[in-house]
């Protein structure tokens, strides 16, 4: 299924205001990074969605595989003590 | 494949093909794992595995939905030069834009499941995908521009809110963005009838007989009665569909009710009554005859909608080339 003329995909992530980190968006095609913002900015920040953007090409991520969801997440498992509600602290110790 | 590695499907493991009795058990180990992930009202993403039928039914209705969106665009757009205002004009060319829009967050979702945009296009052009039958009505006065706007993006809006919810995260997520911009859709057009219908008294019938003409094919976007429907049970079963068509229907005719009456303006339904005994209004036959004959390519505009689609894309064939020409030769495509 491959296509031959359809532009490369892009993944488009919007800053929504100072302060905020950018957040996946969507997706577009375009033929260049010039042209993958200004239709991000056409698709994605119509109604001021956004104070910055950015487009990577989708081929630049690399994702983990949903197969190994349980083994590659696994470690982080069993470690509760990485969680401050894991401690007992007697009542009315204040400001922890 | 023009997708990239966080979209693209997970792909058959090396040597699977050469055992076929492990094959069939990772497969109904993969199975157990979808049932049980709908069933707990969890997400399906992309790349994880999911029954053939569930990928084809999405693939079905996103790009229908899709396709919907961009023909869509021509019976309203065929108003935006002649608009009474320049205010009308810019509301109008705003909400031809947003469908636009609609699209392609649609045709994004689509692609996630493994098909292409220029396959999918492929498709309408050459009539293999359908798209909603209410397009193929003409918008033959100004005031068709606000009875869409009331009637047909408030039958989407029904239809769509559900779908905010759909077992398929890219496709539910395109509807939550889709649904935020559909509001002003129908208020623009509600407001503009209302205007209308204050108006003079040709103004205020203009707007009864555009009401009069979108109010039944409106009905029909939900889709065949229950009973007739073919691809409802499995859909209701795999979260793709929350709600079946009577019970969206019966929702939207008990919303239009008393906006129509705020209006000034009445449904051409003689048979219209609140029936205490239900809680909802009870509402007139619909002609299925119609539905189906539109659906078959018998409407009024379908193969005007179909033919200027194509010319669209035909006469855009120069743009895209020289962008893609341009790019290549600057270097910054990363195809
Ligand atoms: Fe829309
Ligand atoms: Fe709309």
């Amino acid at each position: 299924m491959s296509s031959s003329t359809d532009w490369p995909l892009w993944e488009v992530f919007v800053r929504s205001r100072r302060g905020l980190s950018h957040t996946h968006a969507g997706s577009l095609h375009a033929p260049d990074a010039e042209m993958a913002l200004r239709n991000a900015r056409d698709l994605y920040t119509r109604r001021s969605e956004g104070v910055s953007l950015w487009v990577v090409p989708s081929t630049a991520i690399t994702a983990s595989s949903p197969d190994e969801k349980d083994s590659f997440f696994e470690p982080a498992g069993d470690k509760p003590y990485r969680h401050p509600t894991f401690y007992e602290i007697p009542d009315g110790v204040k400001h922890l | 494949m023009a997708t990239a590695a966080a979209h693209t499907a997970a792909g058959t493991e090396p040597g699977e093909a050469a055992h076929p009795a492990a094959s069939s058990a990772r497969t109904a180990e993969q199975q157990a794992a979808f049932d049980e992930a709908v069933a707990a009202d969890e997400r399906i993403e992309p790349r994880d595995w999911m029954p053939d039928a569930y990928r084809a039914t999405l693939v079905r209705q996103i790009a229908q939905h899709a396709h919907s969106e961009i023909i869509g665009m021509q019976p309203e757009a065929n108003w935006i030069t002649r608009a009474p205002s320049l205010r009308r004009k810019a509301i109008l060319m705003a909400k031809v834009q947003d469908e636009a829009g609609h699209g392609l967050y649609l045709y994004s979702a689509a692609e996630t499941l493994g098909t292409s945009r220029e396959e999918l296009l492929d498709k309408l052009h050459s009539g293999r995908q359908k798209y909603s039958s209410i397009f193929n009505y003409p918008t033959l006065t100004w005031a068709d521009v606000g009875a869409i706007g009331w009637l047909v993006d408030g039958a989407a809006i029904t239809n769509q809110v559900p779908l905010c919810r759909c077992s398929y995260g890219p496709y539910a997520r395109a509807m939550v963005r889709v649904c935020k911009e559909e509001s002003f859709h129908q208020r623009q057009g509600y407001e503009s009838l209302l205007a209308l219908s204050r108006g003079t008294k040709a103004q205020h019938e203009m707007a009864q007989d555009a009401v009069n003409r979108w109010w039944w094919p409106s009905l029909m976007m939900f889709g065949p009665p229950d009973d007739e429907s073919s691809h409802s049970e499995q859909s209701m079963t795999w979260k793709i569909k929350r709600h079946s068509n009577d019970e969206l229907r019966q929702r939207f005719v008990d919303i239009c009710v008393p906006q129509a009456e705020s209006l000034g303006l009445t449904l051409p339904d003689p048979d219209l009554v609140w029936n205490e005994a239900r809680g909802h209004y009870d509402f007139g036959p619909i002609d299925w005859t119609e539905f189906w004959a539109v659906l078959k390519g018998n409407g009024p505009c379908n193969d005007q909608r179909i033919t200027q689609r194509r010319r669209a894309h035909e006469e855009g064939v120069w743009v895209r080339e020289a962008a893609a020409a341009y790019a290549a030769k600057h270097g910054k495509a990363t195809a």
